[in-house]
Order: C-alpha cells, then sequence, then structure tokens
C-alpha cells in the first residue's frame, strides 16, 4: 500500500500542479494582452511621435495629402463633447439618484433601475441612428432661437447644420446616464441609516438631511461615478462619429462640426495608405488609451475613497 | 416667524424632491422613446423576406440583412469561443490563488481592458492581424469582441465563484479528493448557473459593438467567404445604412436596429432576471 | 493510561497550531484508540475545532494557520503524507450539513469514490447502499436517490454527509460539532448512529454538549484556552475528574 501510495500521491500533487499552472496561463493572457495592447500602440506609432515630438499633442493641422498631422482638433473635440455630456448627465444623473436611492420606495426604485441599465445596454450605433434622425432635425429647429437669444455668448453663434458638438454632447449625455444614475444611487444607498436618522431626529427635513448628510458622505464615490462616466464618454465612438459631423476644425460654437479622436479612428483606419497616416492614427489611439487610463484610474481612486468600497475586500 | 421659517423649509423639500423625480422621469422617458422610435420605424420596414435576403446593389430597393444576421452570430459566437475560457479560468485562478501579487496584477489588468473604449480594442486587433495578414477579417473582427468580452466574464465569474460556500470545497477536500477534481468537479458546477449568466451579459453587449468592426471583419455585402475574409455583421449594416444617403437604407437600417435591439435587450434583461433570480436563492 | 483492548492509531504530540499571532492549541498531546469514540469538548474558542481539523490537515484551508508537533496516524507522521491520501483515511463530517447542492442523493454518496475514480470490485451501487444503511438513511430514501441532496431536511443531510465520508472507507472519522445545526430528535439519530459505527471505525468527535459527549464517548478530552486540560475515560472524567477546572465545567461553573 505504502508504494502505491507514494506513486498515487505523487501524481494527484502533480495534477494539482498541472491545473494551477493552467489558470494561471489564462489569467496571464489577459495581463499578456493588455501588455501587448499598449505596446501595439506604442510601437505602432513610433514614427508620427518621432516625426512630430510631443507637438503632435498640440499641432492643429489634420491633412492626410500633405502629411502634416496634429491631434488637437480631435483633443478638443473628444473633451469639449465630454464635458458637454457630463455637464447634461451630470445634473440629471445624480438628481434621478437622489430621487431613487432617498425618497422612492424600494420597488419602484429598483423597478426604474432597471430599466435604466437597459438604457445602458442599448447600443451605440443605434442611438447614433436615433441621433440622426431624431436629435439632428430636433436641433437644427431649436438653435435659430438659441442663436437669436443666446448669440452674445460665443457658444451660440454660426451657421446651425444640426450635425456638431452640441448634438454630439446631447447623444453622448444620454449613453453616460445611465451610469451616473446607477452607481451614484449605489453610494447614497450604502449611506449608514442611523447617520440619516440623526439628522430626521433632529428635525431635519428629507432633503435637508440629503443635503447635510448624504450627499456629503456621498461625495467622493459620486465624483467617481462621474469620472467613471467620463472615462466612458472620452472613447464612445459610433453614436458620435455618426452625429458630430467629423470636421478637424475648433471652433467655439457648439453648433459647429467637430471631430473626436474615437471618431477619426472609425473614419479613417481603415483607408490608411500611407505609413506616416496610420502612426499618426496609432498615435491618436495612444492618447485615446492614457486618456482613458488616467479617467479611470482617477474614477477608482476616488471610488476607493468611499467607505462602501472599503468594506469590501 | 419660526412658522414661516418651517414653511419654507418645507416648500424646498417638496420643491427638490420634485426636481429629482423629474430627473428620473426624464431619464426613463429618453428610453422608452427611443425604444418607441425604433418600434415604430423599425416594425414598419420588418418582414420576412428582410430577414431572409441578402442586401440588394448599391440604389436598387429591397434586399434584406440575411448575411449580417449570420455573420454576426458567426463573429460573436468565435469571440465566445476564445473569450470564455480565458475569463473563466482566469476566474477560478484569482478565486482559488490570486490572493497574491500575480492576482493583483491580473486585477489591475483585467479592469485596464475592461475600461478601455471598444474602439481601442479594435485598433489593437487591427494591428495586431489586420496588418500582418494584410486583410480584414472575421478573425480580427472575433479577436477584437473576444478582448472586450474577457474582462467582464473574468470578474463576473470571480462575483460568482466567491458565492459557493467554502464548506463545499472543504467536504471535497476531506473526502480526499485532489483540489484540482474539488474545483472543476465541485465548486464550478455549483457556480455554473451565474458564470453562464455573466457569459450571456457579456455576449449581448458584443453583440451590440460596432466601433472594433468597422477596421477588422469590414462588412460584406454578400454571404462571407470564411473566417479569413471580410464578414458582415448586424451593426456594421446599421452604420453603413444609416449614414447613406438613400432613402430606403435609412428605412432598412431602422428595420436592423430594431431586430439588433430585440436581440441585445432579450439577452441582457434575461441575463438580469436570472442573476437576480440566482443571488436572491443563494442568499436565502 | 491506556485501553487493553484496543490500540492508539491516532496520536497527537506536543502539538501547537494558531493563525498569525498567538496559539489557537498548546502543546497538546492525546491518543485516539482504535474503534473508540473519543469526545473533545470545552467552551467555545478553546481550540477543539482548531485541533480536529489539525488531525485531517484540514487547518491548512484557512489561510496563515501553523503548526508545530507531530500528528501521528498508525505511527506516520501526517504532515509528511500527501493530504489527499490522508484525507481518504481520515475523513470529516462538519458543523453545518454540506451535501454537494448540484447532485442528487445517490451522487453525493458516491461523491468520493467518483471523484477520486476509485472503482474497486463492488459497483457503486453496492457502495452507496452500503454507506447510506451505516448511517442509517437508506430506508428513508432508498426511493428518491435521483432527487437533489438538497430535498432533505438538515438532521437527513447530515447524515447523507456521514455516509458520504463513510463510502470511502476511512479508517477515522472526525466530527466537528455534527449536532449543532441539528434538532432533539436529529441529534439523538445521530447519536444512535455513531455507536453503531464504533465497531467498524474510529470516531473523534467536538462537541460543546457535556450530555452528549457522556451518552456516547469511550474517552473525553476537557480543552480549555488552548489547553488540553484533562484527558481519560469519560466515567472517569464525568465522576471523578482529577482538575478542578474539569470540575467547574462539568457542573456548570463556566462555558
Amino acid at each position: 500500500m505504502s508504494k502505491g501510495g507514494a506513486v498515487a500521491g505523487l501524481t494527484e500533487r502533480a495534477g494539482d500542479r498541472l491545473f494551477r499552472y493552467g489558470v494561471l496561463c489564462a489569467g496571464l493572457a489577459v495581463v499578456g494582452l493588455a501588455a501587448a495592447l499598449a505596446l501595439e500602440l506604442a510601437s505602432g506609432s513610433r514614427l508620427a511621435w518621432s516625426e512630430f515630438g510631443p507637438a503632435f499633442l498640440w499641432s492643429s493641422s489634420w491633412n492626410p495629402v500633405s502629411e502634416r498631422f496634429g491631434a488637437l482638433p480631435f483633443l478638443y473635440g473628444t473633451l469639449v463633447s465630454s464635458a458637454l455630456a457630463l455637464a447634461i448627465a451630470g445634473p440629471l444623473g445624480v438628481g434621478s439618484a437622489i430621487f431613487l436611492a432617498e425618497l422612492a420606495p424600494r420597488r419602484i426604485s429598483d423597478a426604474c433601475c432597471f430599466f435604466i441599465e437597459i438604457l445602458a445596454a442599448v447600443p451605440s450605433v443605434v442611438l447614433g441612428l436615433m441621433g440622426i434622425f431624431i436629435l439632428v432635425p430636433g436641433v437644427r429647429a431649436v438653435s435659430p432661437f438659441l442663436i437669436e437669444h443666446l448669440g452674445f455668448l460665443p457658444f451660440f453663434r454660426g451657421t446651425p447644420y444640426g450635425v456638431g458638438m452640441l448634438t454630439a454632447g446631447l447623444i453622448l449625455s444620454i449613453m453616460i446616464l445611465p451610469y451616473i444614475t446607477s452607481i451614484s444611487r449605489e453610494v447614497l444607498l450604502s449611506v449608514p441609516r442611523p447617520l440619516k436618522e440623526a439628522a430626521l431626529a433632529l428635525g431635519a427635513t428629507r432633503w435637508e438631511t440629503v443635503r447635510l448628510v448624504s450627499l456629503p458622505y456621498a461625495r467622493s464615490g459620486i465624483l467617481g461615478a462621474v469620472f467613471l462616466a467620463l472615462g466612458r464618454a472620452l472613447g464612445e465612438t459610433m453614436a458620435v462619429t455618426m452625429v458630430i459631423g467629423n470636421s478637424p476644425r475648433i471652433s467655439a460654437s457648439l453648433f459647429d462640426p467637430a471631430y473626436t479622436m474615437a471618431a477619426v479612428l472609425a473614419n479613417e483606419l481603415a483607408e490608411a495608405t500611407s505609413d506616416l497616416h496610420l502612426h499618426a492614427l496609432m498615435a491618436i489611439a495612444g492618447t485615446l488609451f492614457m486618456l482613458t487610463l488616467g479617467m479611470n484610474a482617477l474614477a477608482r481612486w476616488m471610488i476607493l475613497g468611499t467607505p462602501t468600497a472599503r468594506r469590501r475586500p | 416667524m419660526t412658522d414661516a421659517r418651517l414653511r419654507r423649509r418645507k416648500i424646498v423639500n417638496g420643491l427638490m424632491f420634485s426636481l429629482t423625480a423629474a430627473c428620473t422621469i426624464a431619464c426613463l422617458a429618453v428610453l422608452f422613446v427611443i425604444l418607441g422610435y425604433i418600434v415604430y420605424h423599425g416594425a414598419a420596414a420588418l418582414d420576412w423576406s428582410f430577414l431572409t435576403r441578402l442586401p440588394k446593389p448599391v440604389g436598387e430597393p429591397g434586399g434584406g440583412i440575411a448575411n449580417a444576421m449570420v455573420g454576426s452570430a458567426k463573429i460573436v459566437a468565435l469571440a465566445a469561443v476564445l473569450g470564455v475560457p480565458v475569463g473563466v479560468l482566469g476566474a477560478v485562478y484569482l478565486h482559488e490563488f490570486g490572493h497574491n501579487r500575480i492576482g493583483f496584477v491580473i486585477r489591475y489588468a483585467a479592469d485596464l481592458l475592461n475600461g478601455m473604449p471598444s474602439i481601442v480594442i479594435g485598433v489593437f486587433a487591427y494591428g495586431l492581424i489586420v496588418l500582418p495578414m494584410k486583410r480584414f477579417s472575421a478573425l480580427a473582427g472575433s479577436a477584437a469582441l473576444a478582448v472586450i468580452m474577457i474582462p467582464i466574464v473574468l470578474r463576473s465569474t470571480e462575483e460568482f465563484l466567491r458565492l459557493v460556500p467554502a464548506s463545499l470545497r472543504e467536504a471535497g477536500l476531506a473526502l480526499g479528493v485532489p483540489r484540482w477534481k474539488v474545483i472543476l468537479l465541485v465548486v464550478i458546477p455549483s457556480a455554473w448557473g451565474g458564470i453562464l449568466t455573466g457569459i450571456l451579459l457579456a455576449v449581448s453587449r458584443i453583440a451590440g459593438e460596432s466601433a472594433p468592426l468597422i477596421f477588422t471583419a469590414f462588412g460584406n455585402r454578400f454571404w462571407d467567404n470564411g473566417w479569413l475574409n471580410p464578414m458582415s455583421a448586424l451593426p456594421l449594416t446599421i452604420y453603413t445604412y444609416a449614414i447613406s444617403p438613400y432613402e430606403d437604407w435609412h428605412r432598412q437600417a431602422w428595420a436592423a436596429a430594431m431586430v439588433l435591439v430585440l436581440v441585445v435587450l432579450a439577452g441582457n434583461v434575461l441575463a438580469r432576471l436570472l442573476m437576480r433570480g440566482g443571488r436572491g436563492a443563494s442568499n436565502a | 493510561m491506556s485501553d487493553e483492548r484496543t490500540y492508539s492509531i491516532l496520536e497527537a504530540r506536543g502539538l501547537s497550531a494558531g493563525y498569525g499571532s498567538g496559539d489557537a492549541i498548546r502543546n497538546v498531546n492525546m491518543h485516539f484508540y482504535d474503534k473508540r469514540i473519543t469526545a473533545i469538548i470545552g467552551p467555545s474558542g478553546c481550540g477543539k475545532s482548531t485541533l480536529i481539523r489539525c488531525l485531517n490537515r484540514m487547518h491548512e484551508e484557512i489561510p496563515g494557520t501553523q503548526v508545530r508537533g507531530v500528528v501521528a496516524l498508525s505511527e506516520r507522521n501526517i504532515f509528511h503524507m500527501d493530504p489527499v491520501r490522508l484525507r481518504r483515511q481520515v475523513g470529516m463530517v462538519f458543523q453545518r450539513p454540506n451535501p454537494f447542492p448540484t447532485m442528487s442523493i445517490f451522487r453525493n454518496v458516491a461523491a468520493g469514490l467518483i471523484l477520486n475514480g476509485l472503482r474497486g470490485e463492488r459497483s457503486l451501487a453496492e457502495v452507496v447502499e452500503t454507506s447510506l444503511r451505516q448511517a442509517a438513511l437508506f430506508d428513508e430514501v432508498k426511493d428518491k436517490l435521483d432527487q437533489p441532496a438538497l430535498n432533505l431536511s438538515g438532521g437527513q443531510q447530515q447524515r447523507l454527509c456521514i455516509a458520504r465520508a463513510l463510502a470511502v472507507e476511512p479508517k477515522v472519522l472526525l466530527l466537528d460539532e455534527p449536532c449543532s445545526a441539528l434538532d432533539p430528535i436529529a441529534t439523538a439519530k445521530i447519536e444512535e448512529l455513531l455507536l453503531q459505527l464504533k465497531d467498524q471505525l474510529t470516531i473523534v468527535m467536538v462537541t460543546h454538549n457535556m450530555q452528549q459527549a457522556a451518552r456516547v464517548s469511550d474517552w473525553t478530552g476537557f480543552m480549555l484556552m488552548g489547553e488540553l486540560v484533562e484527558f481519560g475515560r469519560t466515567d472517569e472524567i464525568f465522576t471523578t475528574p482529577r482538575d478542578p477546572r474539569t470540575q467547574d465545567y462539568i457542573t456548570g461553573r463556566f462555558g
């Protein structure tokens, strides 16, 4: 028995080791993919960086014919459209999160949340389709009114084409609204009940409790949700490509067509013929990579700062 | 004096909550307007022949999306075949052995991939597969979708493995069963429902992706010629038709969008309902 | 002190174990005699669960556990054995019934054999029936062997877990407070079952129920704050304890 046992014991331990190495390979494949992604973007863009240097980031010409490439119009378009989306979806999302977490009965709140998360599942290209056929005509219809009454601001001048920065910001806000709402709601729901009850017992109204207890407590978590949503907005492609007008110009007016980093990749990568053009596009993808990485790191850092996340292992 | 003050506080209270309720209603309204609009426009253009025919030549009215539906199914299926094993087994590593530095790095990499815009993943597949092979291919599209899918499957699988009680693992080990058999034959089967749900959610997510397919699978107006050639996909068809100048293609874009939304939302809702049921049962 | 009609099959020598800082058990020396029931009693937190887990190395499942000393099974140090081989000879039943939820009653009992790929000359059905009979469960479940194990009551589930452990034919069966989650009737059935099983294998049982120890066991060890205070024949421990702390505990002064 002892002999057979020893041999069997050895093979069993070998089985365990084999299994551990097997699943480790799968785990390391994930790391390998992430590393390969970074490497690919770096090596695929080296011509652009060596040709233009860091000035690539703040040069504003983009001309595939004369082979002059600068990322500024796309950087500008990406940041402004995302900021615009945030300005619209932020208050709306946090507002509904407050309603869903603090006022609505739990069952209604859960049902609403279910629907709002469904909104997040609608494919980007479908929202783009909606954008082309609803938002674009809509913006075209209301912009003369805005130009007439708010034309003294530089943001509301120019020709109302319908496609442009404002439309892109609107469609982006629809896309990030579910993220902001559902994460903020989670954060607000995690505010300890005794804290709220203490405020209510002092005679505070529900709104005062929200303002004085819940919101300060949940502030960094909500900010984290907003940054997470911003990370999504920066890389959102299809819907934006379909309504932003795709013109690499920098204009203060929200009615003018613009361009984003993701959109230029979608439009030009398949047709890039020269090496430099290809490398310039890869450099844009790399910039987008870094931007998203930074934004997500910021968001995670903020969400981790809340007591909710700290409790998790 | 205090009465007036109290009244004012109550008014503010009511006002703020009406405002936040209005926000919620606005969010929901957006969803229902979108769904309603798609059904309104899509149903009008949708019929049997649309689902079973190939696209007609440019400019000619009529035609269908049969090749796009089949293409989408094939691309997504291959993506799942490539991505699911990596995601599930990686999660097994994280759950069983990943409480160390390697586990931390894997989680970090998964979060990085999860947060990356899908277009960047597409660029990755383009550089890795399309450029060296010098051709657009369904394979490259599937690879891109697989990379998108892996971190989603990984994280949801890990979550569900964590719900398996430690006592089951102990029961298996106490019977003198080797650890790897306990994991494969006791732990994973116990979490199988949840793992499948996570996979369903990930599949319904990638089925709607178009950005990474533009310069990988590329699209095709005919039946595909295998994995190493361009292949059509539903989201690509919607994109092409939507930005085209033809009235008839717009009509078809709506119908195709309705099909896509139906499939994606059905998968998503089903997964959510299953997950809710599963969580409830395991909590009870 | 020994049992003249039998021998010590399992023995702890200078056994200490702890989690990170501080030892949960200190310098335990104890014999477990073949085909006898040994009970380990003591107040909660005294280390009795840690001790019993060390006897088939299940303590290794709790990260950060450290062990010093020796546990010998038939004079072989178990810490030098392959844990998988060891656990086939020293089985364990836990505090809460833990049948495999994805398996039927039949497959639960056969699990150890199926998962190990062990096939003797006896057929699976035979082994399952024998084990269920040994666990006094066969008559209650013989018509629903294909049903999920979770359909059984708590007491039946625990007997199923005992049957599952018996199916791999261990020499020693460890039970970690097997009745603490059960009602008095289910508890009585398990106690009766343990007395029947005594003819076939060695049983070590942790319990916080002194009456249970007195009713069932041949030998009893009393633990307090990580130390084995007293170990002896059950009737002696309960009638003429030598240590005043044992006296205090069994007369109910604390614990």
